[in-house]
């Protein structure tokens, strides 16, 4: 026999362990080692699904738990699909969602095709910028409120100091008309590395020879930027949208530590919506309603996003 | 848009999920619209067929 690494492995098997483990089959084998994870999906998140789906269909809530149970079927989603408050938080959302994405995309673009240009200090500003997404989504709302102080906050300083407005004259985060901004300011000012990251990625990936030739042919760098550059970055940028889309789509941490959803509903994105609905009226079967047709739409923007992804990863 | 049309009638994979997609992305531009409520109210069935489709689409040939 010869001295291979699984000959060895097969030598040093316990005879014990080798004889319960002979009379199985390779597939057997492969389902043992893989049962603990289905388990646990099947648990953690197939279950509770299942299980809010069915609450959906029924007028529960959690905190009258021996209150008979009636089964109401659609009326949950009629009502969730035609309530005008729940319209104007997804309105809230759309803001939020179109303003951080348009904003990142722009900004994220530009540092990257700036970062992308060799220079000294290159590795060390590129470690600056991505900073701010290496911190914990509450620590960066609780820290941007103290920004955002008509007194003592460093934002209205900078404004008052670029603008000549008086500091004290505006208030971001108190104001029916700036707190939606403000949120969307923290967003990006958090999210735009990532967005910068993958465009940078998009970026390194186009061969230099396409310029080169490009240049041979006398192309100007503002056509090469048009037809090589944004063509060829599009991929990574669709990617970027898509999951800043995602991910913002079901945004709680920042915004609640930021506004709370304040002043009144302003800036209650669709996931604060849910938790007042589920957690604060109890009034589970409508939540659950509304949770799984926010489900249906992010699973549907995830789809999506993996469909984009592997057309990026066929490149 | 022949060819488009050409892969949904041969059941191919690419022209079905695109069809997909675009259901879904229309279902998501009406729940976020600020136009029309009766827009809002059919969004979430436009995005669950085109979800639904998009699952089964995807385990058709390339």
């Amino acid at each position: 026999m010869s001295n291979t690494l699984p000959n060895r492995v097969a030598n040093s098997t316990p005879p014990a362990l080798a004889r319960r483990v002979k009379g199985l089959s390779d597939r057997a084998i492969a389902w043992i080692f893989v049962a603990p994870t289905i388990f646990l999906l099947l648990a953690i998140n197939i279950f509770p699904l299942l299980w809010t789906i069915r609450l959906s269909l029924t007028n529960y809530r959690a905190n009258q738990p021996n209150r008979p149970l009636a089964w109401v079927g659609l009326d949950n989603y009629r009502q969730v699909l035609s309530d005008p408050d729940i319209w104007n938080t997804m309105q809230v959302t759309a803001h939020f969602l179109i303003w951080t994405i348009v904003l990142q995309v722009l900004i994220g673009f530009s540092l990257a095709w700036l970062i992308n240009r060799k220079f000294k200090g290159n590795d060390l500003w590129t470690t600056i910028i991505v900073l701010p997404m290496m911190l914990s989504p509450a620590v960066v709302g609780n820290f941007w409120t103290f920004f955002y102080q008509p007194q003592i906050g460093i934002f209205n300083y900078v404004v008052g100091f670029f603008t000549g407005a008086d500091t004290s004259s505006f208030t971001m985060i108190g104001s029916v008309d700036l707190a939606p901004w403000s949120i969307v300011i923290v967003d990006t000012w958090m999210w735009t590395p990532f967005v910068m990251l993958i465009c940078l990625a998009g970026l390194r990936s186009i061969p230099n020879y396409i310029y080169e030739a490009a240049a041979v042919d006398r192309a100007s760098p503002w056509r090469q930027f048009w037809t090589i550059t944004i063509p060829m970055v599009l991929p990574f940028l669709m990617l970027a949208v898509l999951f800043r889309g995602i991910e913002n789509f079901k945004m709680f941490d920042l915004v609640v530590q930021l506004t709370g959803g304040g002043p009144g509903s302003i800036t209650e994105l669709t996931s604060i919506n849910l938790k007042r609905e589920a957690f604060e009226k109890w009034r589970t079967g409508y939540a659950s309603a509304y949770a799984i047709i926010l489900f249906v739409t992010v699973f549907g923007l995830a789809s999506i996003y993996v469909k984009a992804l592997n057309r990026v990863k066929q490149r | 848009m022949s060819e488009f049309i050409n892969g949904l009638l041969q059941l191919r994979r690419g022209a079905w999920e695109m069809l997909a997609s675009i259901l879904i992305a229309i279902g998501v531009v009406m729940l976020m619209q600020g136009f029309a409520l009766w827009l809002y109210t059919y969004s979430f069935i436009v995005t669950l067929v085109g979800t639904v489709m998009f699952i089964i689409v995807s385990h058709f040939r390339n």
